[in-house]
């Protein structure tokens, strides 16, 4: 069926901030879908609140806006823009509810504006739990024991009905919001009355516990024609229990047989067939490990996590194909674009295997329980290719930036035997590495396998890892160890340590053996085909394929991998565009990452892409294949700045800012000379690497203090302490993993937070705009809302900043980006606080709101050009006809026991813009992009601390003047009640009944605003209310300067008609 | 044990000797397929060759009961791993310990994609496994080029008649090397079959008065079986309903006047798109077959192209005018591979008049 030459200008929608279980894997699927559209000169309008992202900049969509995804948005971005379509299905979760309540409403039908891909139908039957339940007892699809409840009651009757341990799923949410096992009745309770409150519909799904089968995925795609192929199988390793999104996945299944494999991929194509999905879907199985009994866990009409990992597992660009099926192409007639010589309606197939493993945030929540269940916790993942299993497992560890690299990383050697029995129980990330050191001590695989339910195979072949290790650790080293070694993917740097040897002898001798990685290609078709694009993985022992070369200038761009709280879709964003700033200036450009979900890992991004870790080793070994002119290290955030001293000693240049200063940058005593030289002011403060030598520091400058670690991002590990106790324990947190710097201690200064992006040639500085923080220092830059332009400094300030900017740019040398955040105390104090010299956070963003292509402009001052011939002037740019708020948005509600407080280490997982003609609106629409939309109830508790009260009155007094009823603790309501402000005092939630706890359980309170004390000492109460009231989905925020914003905003909630704003146009 | 894979063209891989340890010369043919390596290892149809499987691990499930012949055929197998520890609720055995009982050579810990790269390239290709180090190319390369196939069918069909009860549609299966699940899926849809010799007379086929023939896959170049095809247009002439695939749908093809030719390097695996040109719907096939007819040699009064590759434009299918024949290249019977193209059988049963 050819092109529907009907379709003409369709809308998209995005899937909003970063959330875990909705994260950038979206951006991929939806930039991917963007150009694929365009590609057929279809007119794309596209609607994402999420600045950060690669799919709303003007090259990738016609009109742009950076709008809240709401309803009411969208209903009047229709009217504004007239598309004739929406596209739904790419869009993630959030775009497809957004969708159907459109449709639901009969808007769209009104309008004539038609749902293509799948239509509205389909969905329903795919996401309703009655109605695919339904569909799937029409075509005889198993699928578990289950029931649909609405209440409580219902919900208790079931579970007794076919017994626990039961499953709840609440119908229409995200990664699994609210869901959970049930073991007994009151957690049964516990779990369903949220998740009756977190549903759209308020259904929750109660079903027969499968726990511990196989859970297998099939990734489908069909066209109008009926024509349906999947794209890829994969099997988790962790069995049925832990979501999918926590899972340790491998590509394709490795322990079914045919029969199974067959039994499942014709389930699938019933399922897609029999619900008429036009696009891609993802469906779930749970396979029973001794019968042919399974049961379809869940289908997703639409691309999802799943669809981004099938396609970079097997080159199969997914998204691509299912806009282009969403026009009316029928698979037979879209190109395959790896080969360009076969269609889309094939099948791929691998010749290597995939891992993938998440990236999970407790490193960030220390507090928070690292067990896993069906609620997704994982921020990212990260995807390792290797023609064995143990090889791509070993890769991907070592790809997760988070301290391991072998299956020795997490020591559990002190645990006696009973006890390891014991903990192999728990669920948590940390499970394969029990494993290992169970299979150390000879434990049965039997056992192993009779606890974890994870199959045998995959235990046998953490065995193999193991073995490995007792081995180098016993053998002499001769060249069929160290080759077998690296076959199965060991790194010089964990062999060295399990030799004795250096990782440098290690490295000589492998090259005096000739034991070197080669690379192999990502074909779609395991070599059956020729394929056209360079898409490779590092394996040993083998032919090098990578030898393609186009003769122009070769840059290498390193990638941020796995996303983190700190370190998000932003750098991928700021990657991307510096590999094609290079590109159209003639270089050939070479990607290293090894982040599935992210743009700069599609296929047809760089020149060529290495899908590999980026640790020195893994990069070295590709500089030597590929002997690139350079690298840019400034654009993949702290992943790709570490980086820099080993490619230097590989003789690769670093382009831009030369490695040397960014070190001084980073070490604090070259870094204070040349403020000194520059004339800057900066906090007082020291460098120690003890808890003596830190508190030493501290009391001769006077706490508050700020303690962190230098070379971290997002703040890891940064504290403010107010005294000795509070020193010897964040010390004591730092130094739980070895540092390598020294350990900063700053005086603690609270003002402004101001921050500032600049490119700089050399001679002339760019400084697009300066960022104020709503919050004063003392929350991370990345949890404060942000507001382009500044809007309380006065003219000298801003000068000042402008200066500073310029004098640090050029005492750094800086070519390139440069980040600087300042302290405005009074007036026109302006400190330094920390200097980055290269890409940041807020890149993306202000280029959209500027309209000045920071990441661009900042690769050709790199590659040697000047900003005037680029046609740009020196200095602070005059400020835009707009205000944008960027507000950081956060997944609380995901990570149990998480503390919630905002303090000086980033904890948001994402953002969403306001941009607007003024302040309160844009400020309003943050908050409403952000997902706080209020009033509901009115009702709003407060309890802050001893130094907040005075503020209180204030912030207390303008909600009880929109009609709002205050609760507070007995201290906050007196001094509320003092001034004139109306507070009911509660009993504390160790009282007796009622109490604070049985106010937000009563789920009538909007609003929480509770402002620990600062310093190590959090009370155990604030906590214990601030995880109640985002467990019940209550807002809380803990800072006065963000509770302030909010009833500014709230004040202005008159404006029913928001003017939408097309950021291509700005 | 070191094991060497010689080619033709003097390529020589080294890797750890697998299954027997005897010397074999055979073609060397690759398939894609990512499961089902028991149901290649046990098609007839590899008679005559030694098999490439892509997959880089190979008896992760171990010996299942999923044989699609009493024994395997192939004369070698070439893997990059096998798995030294199966896992499956129904593994008998190891794959290792199934190579050696049925006296099967092979070589693991190769690069296999380079070897892939290398047949995709120069076309499929005759070759040597050897555990013998010491081989000498001067003496070998010559007698890996005058290796060919041969009359396999012969080797691999069944010796005498043998039948599946049923009480639906009497079927006459001829077994030009027949995977089991031809059989099974007729036989599953309620058919009495009756399986024969490949070298069985059309007369006595006819006599016993089926309500359709089956004719099945089988090995090596269908031109050299000419006495089958003198029996098979026989079968053409009657009115009896006719279903065939692979060598079936060859040889059908050439007893009615059509030509066939060698692929390059042939499809084999699980993945490859085919279109019903009369619906214009895209199956995805289980394939093994190295040999394919011109369509421009079929005469369009005798037949007519009912399915093409969607990948390489290749027949995948005839249907013949004005007759109860239809035929395909492909193997809806998959065992291994997809199952989408079974509806083919129904398409037989209603042929033949619709299940009794």
């Amino acid at each position: 069926m050819p092109r529907d030459n009907s379709i003409k200008k369709v809308l998209m929608i995005g899937s909003g901030p970063i959330v875990i279980g909705q994260a950038a894997e979206f951006d991929y699927a939806g930039t991917q879908a963007c150009r694929s559209l365009k590609e057929e000169g279809v007119e794309v309008v596209l609607l994402n609140s999420n600045p950060a992202t690669i799919m709303t900049d003007k090259d990738i969509a016609d009109r742009v806006y950076i709008e809240p995804l709401t309803v009411e948005v969208v209903e009047q971005l229709i009217l504004k823009e007239k598309p004739d379509s929406v596209l739904p299905t790419l869009g993630g979760q959030a775009g497809l509810n957004l969708a159907m309540e459109l449709e639901e409403r009969g808007f769209l039908k009104e309008h004539n504006v038609r749902l293509i891909g799948t239509t509205a139908e389909t969905i329903k039957k795919a996401e309703d739990r009655l109605m695919f339940k339904e569909t799937m007892e029409k075509i005889g699809e198993p699928i578990a024991a289950s029931l649909v409840v609405e209440n409580v009651a219902d919900g208790l009757a079931f579970a007794n009905k076919i017994g626990y341990p039961v499953v709840l799923r609440p119908a229409y949410t995200l990664g699994g919001s609210g869901g959970g096992i049930a073991n007994n009745s009151h957690q049964m309770v516990e779990i369903l009355e949220n998740g009756l409150r977190l549903s759209r519909v308020g259904q929750v799904l109660v079903e027969r516990c499968i726990s511990g089968w196989k859970e297998i995925e099939y990734e489908v795609m069909r066209d109008g024609n009926g024509n349906c192929i999947t794209v890829c199988n994969m099997e988790n390793i962790d069995p049925v229990g832990v979501h999918t999104g926590d899972s340790i996945v491998v590509a394709p299944s490795q322990t079914l047989g045919d029969k199974e494999y067959q039994m499942l991929r014709t389930s699938a194509l019933n399922i897609i067939s029999e619900l008429g999905i036009t696009g891609g879907c993802n469906v779930q199985y749970a396979l029973h490990p001794d019968t042919f009994e399974y049961c379809v866990i869940e289908v997703n009409p639409r691309v999802s996590r799943s669809s981004a990992l099938a396609s970079k597992a097997t080159g199969y660009p997914i998204a691509k194909v299912a806009a282009k099926i969403a026009l009316g192409y029928t698979l037979d007639e879209i190109k395959n674009a790896i080969t360009q010589k076969t269609y889309a309606s094939f099948e791929p197939m691998l010749d290597y295997c995939v891992v993938k493993i998440p990236r999970l945030p407790f490193d960030k929540f220390i507090s928070a329980k690292r067990t896993l269940s069906t609620q997704m916790k994982a921020t990212g993942e990260v995807m390792s290719i290797c023609d064995n299993f143990e090889g791509a497992l070993m890769k991907a560890i070592r790809s997760l930036e988070q301290h391991v690299d072998c299956l020795l990383s997490y020591d559990f050697s002190e645990l006696d035997d009973e006890e390891l029995e014991e903990q192999l129980y728990i669920v948590d990330d940390m499970r394969i590495w029990r494993i290992a050191e169970a299979l150390r001590r000879n434990m049965s695989y039997e056992l192993i396998h009779d606890i974890t339910r994870i199959d045998k195979w995959f235990i046998d072949k953490i065995a193999i890892l193991t073995e490995m290790e007792h081995k180098l650790q016993t053998k002499p080293l001769t060249p069929e160890l160290l080759k077998e070694a690296k076959r199965i993917e060991f790194s010089d740097e964990v062999i060295a340590r399990l030799t004795g040897k250096r990782e440098c002898e290690i490295h000589a001798l492998r090259h005096e053996y000739g034991i070197v990685a080669a690379y192999k290609m990502v074909d779609t078709c395991a070599a059956e085909f020729a394929a056209e694009t360079p898409y490779y993985y590092s394996v040993y022992g083998s032919e090098n394929e990578a030898i393609r070369t186009t003769g122009r200038k070769k840059v290498l761009v390193l990638g941020s991998g796995p996303i983190r709280i700190g370190q998000g879709i932003e750098f991928d964003f700021c990657s991307v565009h510096c590999t094609w700033a290079f590109s159209k200036e003639g270089y050939e450009t070479i990607i290293v990452n090894n982040n599935p979900e992210t743009v700069s890992t599609d296929f047809d991004i760089a020149d060529k892409l290495y899908f590999e870790p980026l640790t020195p080793e893994d990069v070295e070994s590709i500089v030597d294949i590929e002997k690139p002119d350079g690298a840019v290290v400034q654009f993949g955030g702290q992943t790709a700045i570490k980086l820099t001293e080993s490619l230097m000693k590989m003789g690769v240049p670093i382009l831009g800012t030369s490695a040397e200063n960014v070190d001084k940058a980073e070490d604090r005593e070259l870094f204070d000379e040349i403020l000194e030289e520059c004339e800057i002011p900066r906090p007082t403060g020291g460098t120690v690497f003890t808890a003596e030598e830190a508190k030493e520091v501290a009391n001769r400058l006077g706490y508050p203090v700020l303690v962190r670690p230098s070379y971290v991002l997002g703040g890891q590990g940064m504290q403010i302490a107010i005294n000795d106790h509070d020193i010897d324990e964040f010390i004591g947190i730092i130094n739980r993993i070895a540092q390598d710097h020294p350990i900063l201690v700053d005086k603690y200064l609270q003002g402004k937070e101001i921050e500032v992006d600049a490119v700089c040639d050399g001679e002339d500085i760019l400084i697009p705009g300066i960022m104020e923080h709503i919050e004063r220092a003392g929350i991370h830059s990345g949890d404060s809302i942000s507001v382009y332009p500044a809007q309380s400094l006065c003219q000298s300030a801003k000068d000042k900043i402008a200066e500073y900017t310029r004098r640090l740019a050029k005492s750094l040398h800086v070519i390139g980006m440069i980040n600087i955040q300042f302290i405005v105390c009074g007036a026109d104090d302006v400190y330094v606080i920390e200097v980055n010299p290269r890409s940041s956070r807020t890149v993306p963003y202000i280029s959209k709101v500027t309209g000045i292509p920071i990441v661009p402009l900042a690769a050709q001052v790199i590659i040697g050009h000047k900003l005037r011939e680029l046609g740009y002037t020196s200095g602070l740019q005059p400020e835009a006809d707009y205000v944008a708020v960027k507000m950081p948005v956060f997944s609380f509600e995901k990570i149990h026991d998480a503390d919630i407080s905002l303090g000086p280490e980033m904890k948001s997982t994402g953002e969403c813009l306001g941009i607007a003609k003024t302040f309160d609106e844009a400020l309003y629409k943050a908050f409403i992009g952000a997902g706080i939309r209020l009033p509901k109830f009115k009702n709003m508790i407060m309890t802050v601390r001893e130094g907040d009260k005075e503020e209180a009155v204030e912030i207390g007094r303008r909600f009880a003047s929109i009609g709002y009823r205050i609760f507070a603790t007995q201290g906050t309501a007196d001094a509320l009640n003092g001034a004139g402000v109306k507070a009911i005092a509660v009993r504390k939630i160790e009282q007796e009944s009622p109490n604070l706890l049985d106010l937000i359980l009563g789920h009538e309170i909007d609003l929480v605003i509770d402002t620990p004390p600062q310093g190590a000492e959090h009370s155990r109460d604030g906590f214990v209310i601030r995880r109640n009231a985002i467990e019940t989905g209550v807002n809380v925020l803990t800072a006065m300067d963000t509770a302030r914003a909010l009833i500014t905003s709230l004040e202005n909630t008159d404006m029913q008609k928001l003017t939408l704003i097309d950021i291509a146009k700005v | 044990m070191k094991a060497f894979l010689i080619l033709e063209d003097g390529t020589v891989f080294t890797g750890t000797s697998i299954g027997s340890t005897r010397e074999m010369i055979s073609e060397i043919v690759f398939n894609t397929s990512m499961t089902g390596y028991l149901e290649v290892l046990t098609d007839p149809s590899y008679a005559g060759q030694a098999v490439v499987m892509t997959y880089p691990l190979i008896g992760n499930y171990g010996i299942t009961p999923d044989m699609e012949s009493k024994k395997a055929w192939p004369d070698g197998y070439i893997v990059r791993e096998l798995s030294r520890m199966p896992s499956n609720f129904r593994s008998e055995g190891t794959i290792q310990r199934f190579l050696k009982s049925h006296d099967i050579p092979g070589i693991a810990g190769i690069d296999t994609r380079a070897l892939t790269k290398i047949l995709r390239e120069k076309g499929t290709m005759n070759g040597m496994i050897t555990t013998n180090a010491g081989y000498d190319l001067k003496t070998i390369l010559p007698r890996l080029k005058a290796y060919t196939v041969g009359d396999v069918v012969s080797k691999v069909t069944c010796q005498e008649k043998s039948t599946l009860a049923g009480d639906g549609m009497k079927v006459a299966l001829l077994d030009l090397g027949a995977k089991n699940n031809i059989a099974k899926s007729l036989n599953d849809r309620g058919c009495e079959v009756t399986i024969y010799p490949a070298h069985t007379s059309a007369e006595e086929i006819i006599s016993s008065n089926p309500d359709g023939i089956m004719l099945s896959n089988g090995p090596g170049d269908p031109s050299v079986c000419t006495s089958i095809i003198e029996e098979i247009k026989k079968l053409y002439h009657t009115d009896i309903p006719i279903f065939a695939i692979c060598l079936g749908h060859q040889l059908m093809a050439l007893a009615t006047g059509a030509s066939t030719y060698k692929l390059k390097y042939g499809h084999r695996g699980g993945n490859h798109p085919v279109k019903d040109l009369e619906t214009n719907r895209v199956y995805i096939s289980s394939q093994n077959h190295g040999y394919a007819v011109d369509t421009d040699s079929v005469d369009k009064t005798v037949a007519r192209p009912a399915f093409v590759n969607v990948n390489d434009g290749t027949n995948e299918g005839l249907s013949y005018v004005g007759k109860h024949i239809f035929t395909v290249q492909f193997h809806p019977e998959a065992c291994p591979g997809p199952q989408d193209s079974g509806y083919l059988f129904d398409r037989f049963i209603s042929m033949m008049g619709g299940a009794k």
